[in-house]
């Protein structure tokens, strides 16, 4: 089967104006099952776009990328829509929660998409809050919730359908160090449930989390190791 | 599917409830047009209706034959001056042609009528037997001269509703009562059902009936015995008037020795024609009145999209999240249409309701006659839906053409 995610001399190249932009030059990047990898780089070095990509919700200029056995580089919006919806969870920085919509309903947004009953939608949305530490919240607006709480009905909608890769871009980017602490420990211990996590971070304490640790600077891959101080502060 | 249309309905609701205000404000037009809509055809639905009715009280299936114009010296008198049909046209018509369930003949005139110290200036028919049937005209008290009553030229009336209310006193009955026409005494035997105003406005109640041959011999004295003002004849139905015009046209040109080139010498007139004319008005009236409703359906609709490329703006953001999460173009772009058809229809149905009301009050204000025909609702119901589904699609297209990077970015 091999790598869940298979990146070949991947490029990605903006025009603003008549100024070009390597965003990314030449990634290779193969990420296995159930990793937990931590893309750091300082703003502008690339890292987003290769969220992004990763995710699917951008296409490369050249190279392949293969999800899953997947070929996605050339794929039509609806493939990658079906894509993101099977297979990618996405949590970010600022949650993206709906507003005025309830945290169950939010959770189970990739559902509704999949073309599921109401009924099924409700009972794993429902378990995916329940996963996230939210239940009795089921039918709270973002409004009356927390940013951790927040973060993790994002975290619960990511997981609602059994993706094959979470992607959390800055997850805990708007939180405060004690609800950081318990978004990362959500993440460690899907990750030791067998769930592969890629997050974007710049924060080293952040990215100690992770079991390995990839560093982009001008679009290029710095260095990629395994984390040396694994010291997780579990909850 | 299903599942996915009923619960983007449901949304669709919540966030068009969240802005009662601004959601009010946009269904305006579509409300205003279809209310209208739906007020004024019923209106004109009404009308034409009423002049339906009028038509039939004439009598269904009725041809009249109206004798030509009189030529002086190159003076060319008015219709039915000349006195070119007669009785004997009247029953070789009855012989002739069996497609002709009636045939009858009138002459009228406008006399005084006397009763006691009463008078009154009405119009004075001499008709044949066959002549009320035709009109399909019933009686309310008394009965239909008898043949002895036409054989002997009897004194004997038949007295409309107008004509009762000019000559005598209310509750007085006035079958077995005697009137003087030119002194002539008359016997009432008979008072007709009230019939209301003609096509033309005429009070057709305003009138007395006196056998034929009795009118002929007693009371107009004319110069030409056996000519009649008009003659009258009726089908069994009405797909065999145009038929039985064309044998009456044929028979009569024969009978009055007319050479090819020479023109009719009468004319012959149905309640088709008659009617139609009228209706043709209302329905003009109706288009117009359409043509106006469509206008302010299309701004309506105008209204819709521009509320429409306004909240794409606001729920950009929105609209990312959703296509990070798997929402395809599709999906987007149902979720706006909804949104556009929910309005517009609940637009629609605010404006049907309003529409009904305003054709009730109508009819309770002013009098006027209204229909509300299950027909118009239905078009009106339709017609708010299509413009919602127009006027939503250019926005919906825009929200599901967004870039999801760029739209998950936006503030």
């Amino acid at each position: 089967m091999g790598s869940l995610i298979l990146c070949e001399d991947l490029w990605k190249v903006y025009r603003v104006g008549d100024v070009t932009v390597q965003a990314l030059r030449d990634i290779d990047l193969a990420v296995e099952q159930g990793e937990f990898v931590a893309v750091m780089g300082a703003s502008g070095s690339g890292k987003s776009t290769l969220m992004n990509i990763l995710g699917c919700l951008d296409q490369p200029s050249r190279g392949r990328y293969r999800l899953d056995g997947l070929d996605v580089a050339s794929a039509t919006s609806d493939i990658l829509a079906e894509v993101r919806n099977r297979r990618i969870g996405f949590v970010f920085q600022s949650f993206n929660l709906i507003p005025r919509t309830s945290a169950l309903e939010n959770a189970q947004l990739p559902l509704f998409y999949r073309g599921l009953s109401l009924q099924e939608q409700r009972v794993q949305a429902g378990s995916a809050l329940e996963r996230v530490g939210l239940a009795g919240r089921e039918h709270h607006y973002p409004t009356q919730l927390s940013g951790g709480q927040q973060q993790r009905v994002a975290i619960a909608r990511a997981l609602v359908g059994s993706p094959a890769i979470v992607l959390a871009d800055e997850p805990t980017g708007n939180l405060d160090m004690e609800s950081s602490r318990e978004i990362l420990g959500i993440l460690a211990r899907l990750n030791r449930d067998g769930m592969t996590i890629m997050m974007v971070t710049h924060d080293s304490d952040v990215a100690a989390y992770a079991s390995r640790q990839i560093m982009l600077q001008d679009g290029r891959i710095l260095f990629d190791r395994a984390t040396t101080s694994h010291v997780p502060v579990m909850q | 599917m299903f599942a996915f249309i009923l619960l983007t309905v449901l949304t669709a609701l919540r966030v068009l409830s969240r802005n009662r205000l601004r959601a009010g404000l946009t269904m305006l037009g579509i409300v205003i047009g279809v209310a209208a809509v739906i007020a004024l055809v019923s209106i004109g639905q009404g009308a034409r209706a009423a002049v339906r009715s009028q038509v039939a009280s004439m009598g269904t299936n009725v041809i009249v034959v109206l004798p030509g114009a009189t030529t002086v010296g190159g003076v060319r008198g008015g219709q039915g001056t000349a006195m070119t049909l007669t009785v004997s046209d009247g029953l070789e018509l009855k012989k002739r042609i069996p497609l002709l369930v009636d045939t009858g003949w009138a002459r009228r005139d406008v006399m005084q009528i006397v009763n006691g110290n009463r008078n009154w200036n009405g119009p004075v028919n001499g008709i044949s037997p066959g002549y009320l049937m035709i009109r399909d005209w019933a009686y309310t008290s008394g009965g239909p001269f008898t043949q002895v009553d036409v054989d002997s030229a009897a004194r004997v009336a038949l007295i409309g509703q107008t004509t009762v209310e000019n000559l005598f006193d209310a509750g007085e009955e006035p079958v077995g009562a005697t009137i003087r026409i030119k002194n002539v005494p008359f016997r009432i035997v008979g008072v007709l059902t009230p019939k209301g105003q003609s096509a033309q406005g005429a009070d057709q109640d305003d009138v007395l009936f006196i056998p034929f041959t009795t009118a002929e011999r007693k009371v107009f004295g004319s110069q030409f015995l056996g000519s009649v003002g008009a003659l009258f004849a009726s089908t069994e139905r009405p797909e065999d008037l145009p038929e039985a015009v064309d044998q009456i046209r044929e028979a009569l040109r024969i009978r009055h020795r007319l050479q090819p080139e020479q023109p009719d010498d009468f004319t012959i007139r149905t309640q088709v024609d008659i009617g139609s004319v009228q209706e043709g008005t209302s329905h003009t009236l109706t288009v117009m009145l359409f043509a106006i409703a469509s206008v302010s359906l299309l701004v309506g609709g105008i209204g819709i999209m521009n509320i429409l490329l306004v909240s794409v703006t606001e729920r950009t953001r929105e609209i990312g999240i959703r296509m990070a999460v798997g929402a395809k173009r599709f999906h987007i772009l149902m979720q706006f249409l909804i949104e556009a058809v929910t309005l517009s229809v609940t637009g629609g149905l605010i404006g049907i309701g309003i529409g009904i009301i305003g054709a009730r009050l109508t009819t309770i204000v002013a009098g006027w006659p209204t229909i509300i025909s299950a027909d118009s609702i239905f078009t009106a119901f339709i017609f708010s839906a299509g413009v919602g589904l127009f006027f939503g699609l250019y926005p919906a297209n825009k929200a599901a053409r967004l870039n999801p990077i760029e739209a998950l970015r936006y503030e």
